[in-house]
Parts: C-alpha cells; structure tokens; sequence
C-alpha cells in the first residue's frame, strides 16, 4: 500500500482560503481520523483526495486510481433498496456479500430490499457504509461515516469498520474523538497545523 | 381504508366529470335544436349517427391509419432530437445558446406560417411528420433540458467517485430524476402533434388523411362528419397518450432487481 503524501495543499473559494499551505502524510494501509473545528477545510481535503475540486497550489501523491467513499450526506439512489444501491458501486461483489455486510451493519431482511427513501436516516448511512466497504479502491475516505447513527449502533458499526478496513488506507474525518479512538487510529488534527 | 378511500374519490370524480359531459351534451343539444340547421350546428345524435357509420366503414380505419403512422413519426422523432438535444445542451453550455434562438423561433412562430413554409419543401403526404416534428420538438427539449439542469449534482459526483457505468448512470442517477418531467411533456406533445398534424394535413391537402377529409366535409358543408372525424381525432389523440405515456412509464420505471 502505497503512503500518501500532501506538500502544501491551498484551496480557495472565491474571497475563502479553506486549506493554505496544508501539509501531510497518511500512512498506506492504516486508518487515520482527522478532526477539526467546522470550516477548517476536512471535507474540502477529501474532495480533493476524490478528484471532485481542483487544488489552487500544491501536490498530493499516492492517491490510487479507484477510491471508495462515504460522502457527508448519504448520496444513494432514493428509489433502489440498499442491495441495489450497493451493487452499482460494487458490481464484482456477491448478492451473498451485499447481503452479510449489509447484515454485519444491522440493516435485516425487509430492510435490504425496500427502496431507501423508506429507510430512516440511521439506516441509510449504514447503506452508505456498506456501499463503501464493498466497493473497489485502496483509498477509502470517510467523512463522518457515524453521524447520525444511536450510541449502540454506532459502537457495532465502528467495529465492524475496523475489522473490515483491515490493512486498507482509510482517511475518516469526525468530531468525536472516542470514533479515532475505538479504530486505534492516529489522530490528525487539520486546523492546527 | 386509504385505497377505499381512493376508490371512492376516483369514483366520485367520475360522476362529476360524466355529469358535466351530460350537462354540456344536453346544452349543444338544445343549442342545435333552437338553431335547427345541421350546417350551423350538427346535433349530438346526428354525429352519434355520422360516427357509428364511419366506424362501419372500412376507409375510416386506412385514414385513421395514415394520419396516425405519419403524426406518431414525427412525435418519435421530436422525441428523439429533443432528447438529445436536451442532453447535449445539458452538458455544453455553447451548445444550449447554440440552440436557443432556433427553439425560441419554432416555439412562438405560428404553426400555419411553418405549414405553408414547408409546404414550398415537402410533399403533402410528408407535411404532417414534419410539422408534428417541429411542434414536438421544442415541448421536450425544454422541459427535458430544466429537468436535466435541475438534477442533484451530488449524485453524479457519486457515480464518478465510485465509476458507474453510463447504463447505470443512466438507470440508477439520471431517469429518476428527470422521469416525470419527460413523461408530463410526451404527454402535452402527444395532444399537440395530433393538433398541428392534422392541421397540415388540410392545409396541404394530403390524399387520405384525416385533414382532407375535414377539408371534403367543408367543402360540402357536412358538418355531422366534420363533427364525427373531430371525434375520432380526440379519441386517437387521448389512446396514442396514453398508450405511449403507459409505454414510456414501464420502459423507464424501476423493476426490482435480486441479488
């Protein structure tokens, strides 16, 4: 797994300097949480890692061709059942794979097969979680993965995280600090350096 | 009880509506008989009985036929270039101003000025695919082209992180989202290619068209007919609609898929 590196990262929008002179380096095949005050640019720095924006200045390298991502909103097809939604991101997967990881997030049964739209909010996420895991990429960016979702949830969501990102690079930005903790994973804290 | 409820909500509307037909079939009736000549004002039952007596005739169905092969051709084919056209201007904004001055000109010019300007190029029996082509045109490029401006970007950054294949761009992020709009404007484009077909088929006098039979009906002065084949005409219009928007509605709907 190959590390990857940032030099001085600059990002504007319009009169707004999100990222200046942003520096780091993630670690190829661990997981590494980033936190921040709201605003500092953590989305923004995985946007980047996508190739959805433009840098204004500086390099990143290691980014590999395919990524994987669990985006800040859920971003899934409203009218298709999570099994659906995940196989379009992950078409070499198995209905029987679709199905135990959906499982392993406590999304059951009926919950599999109806339309999202008539999920709960709680449930869509894991779908999006889902649809993360089991899509191609080494990279897998997470942007607050665990929003949302009731304590009990999350703390059998963010271990079977963790065991299913097992050797990948995953960047996971949050707020909350027991989440970096629960994945053992380093802590970058993006607007203080 | 919700689909109680909407049966008798549907059922209730269907009274209304027979109701007012009644109501208004009556009003032409007394109309025509206080007028009392058939030239001014066929009455109801004098077009009942045109109506059943071209539904006898075997000739009906040949006209009916070939204004409705040529009217639904040129609906096909506005639907076609609209839609992509819709697409293309989607995506290159040169594209779309390109575009704009030609669908400002075929919407708002009148159908007849087009009819007769056409007529210089074409043969009658083409005047009609032509004609419904242009008119329909313009209806699904627009309301395609807001639709298409109006998706949810965000989606489509999803399809590209995760390389979505196009039929699956297509199936899963776009046709949701611009699905109503396409099926409202094929059906307003349906009723309007009907409308400026048979327009140019009087206009230019095509053989065995439903225009020139409008056209003979004038000429002598036979309203009831020129009632009946008005009938006709709606009730071709309101089936090609349906069916098609039925059509179009199981092509571009969700079938649940398994894993």
């Amino acid at each position: 797994m190959t590390d990857i590196v940032i030099k001085n990262l600059s990002k504007r929008y319009g009169e707004l300097l999100v990222l200046d002179g942003f520096s780091a380096h993630f670690a190829g095949g661990k997981t590494t949480c980033v936190m921040g005050r709201s605003g500092c640019g953590k989305t923004t720095l995985l946007r980047l890692l996508l190739g959805l924006e433009r840098a204004d200045g500086g390099k990143i390298t290691g980014v590999p061709a395919r990524c994987s991502a669990v985006f800040q909103e859920d971003r899934l097809c409203p009218e298709f059942s999570a099994i659906e939604n995940v196989r379009i991101a992950a078409p070499r997967r198995t209905g029987e794979e679709i199905r135990a990881t959906l499982s392993a997030l406590l999304l059951d049964g009926e919950a599999q097969e109806k339309p999202v739209s008539e999920l709960s909010g709680g449930m869509r996420r894991r779908v999006a979680i889902a649809r993360a895991l089991l899509a191609e990429g080494e990279l897998l960016l997470m942007d607050e993965p665990f929003k949302g979702l009731d304590e009990a949830t999350r703390d059998a969501v963010l271990a079977y995280v963790k065991r299913a990102t097992a050797g990948r690079t995953v960047i996971l930005v949050t707020h909350d600090e027991a989440e970096a903790k629960a994945l053992a994973a380093p802590i970058l804290y993006l607007g203080e350096l | 009880m919700i689909s109680t409820m909407s049966v008798k909500d549907k059922t209730l509307r269907a009274v209304k509506v027979g109701s007012s037909f009644a109501v208004a079939i009556a009003v032409w009736q007394i109309a025509a008989m206080a007028i009392g000549h058939t030239v001014l004002l066929a009455s109801p039952v004098e077009v009942l009985v045109r109506l059943l007596g071209l539904l006898f005739e075997k000739e009906t169905y040949s006209v009916l036929f070939y204004s409705l092969t040529r009217i639904l051709l040129g609906f096909f084919l506005g639907l076609v270039v609209g839609s992509a056209a819709a697409v293309v201007a989607s995506r290159f904004e040169i594209v779309k101003n390109l575009l704009f001055p030609y669908m400002i000109t075929v919407r708002s010019v009148p159908v007849a000025s087009f009819i007769v300007l056409a007529l210089v190029w074409l043969e009658a029996a083409e005047l009609s695919t032509f004609i419904s082509f242009l008119i329909v045109l313009p209806v699904i490029y627009n309301s395609l082209l807001g639709a298409l401006e109006a998706m949810d970007r965000v989606l489509d950054e999803m399809a590209m992180v995760f390389h979505l294949s196009l039929w699956h761009r297509m199936r899963y992020v776009w046709i949701p989202q611009i699905r109503a709009a396409l099926l409202a404007s094929c059906s307003t484009a349906v009723g309007l290619a009907w409308k400026s077909g048979v327009a140019a088929e009087l206009i230019g006098l095509a053989d065995g068209s439903i225009g020139d039979e409008l056209y003979s009906a004038k000429l002598y002065l036979d309203t009831p007919t020129l009632f009946a084949w008005t009938v006709l005409i709606v009730a071709a219009s309101l089936a090609s609609e349906k069916l098609i928007v039925w059509l179009l509605r199981l092509a571009l709907t969700k079938r649940r898929a398994h894993a």
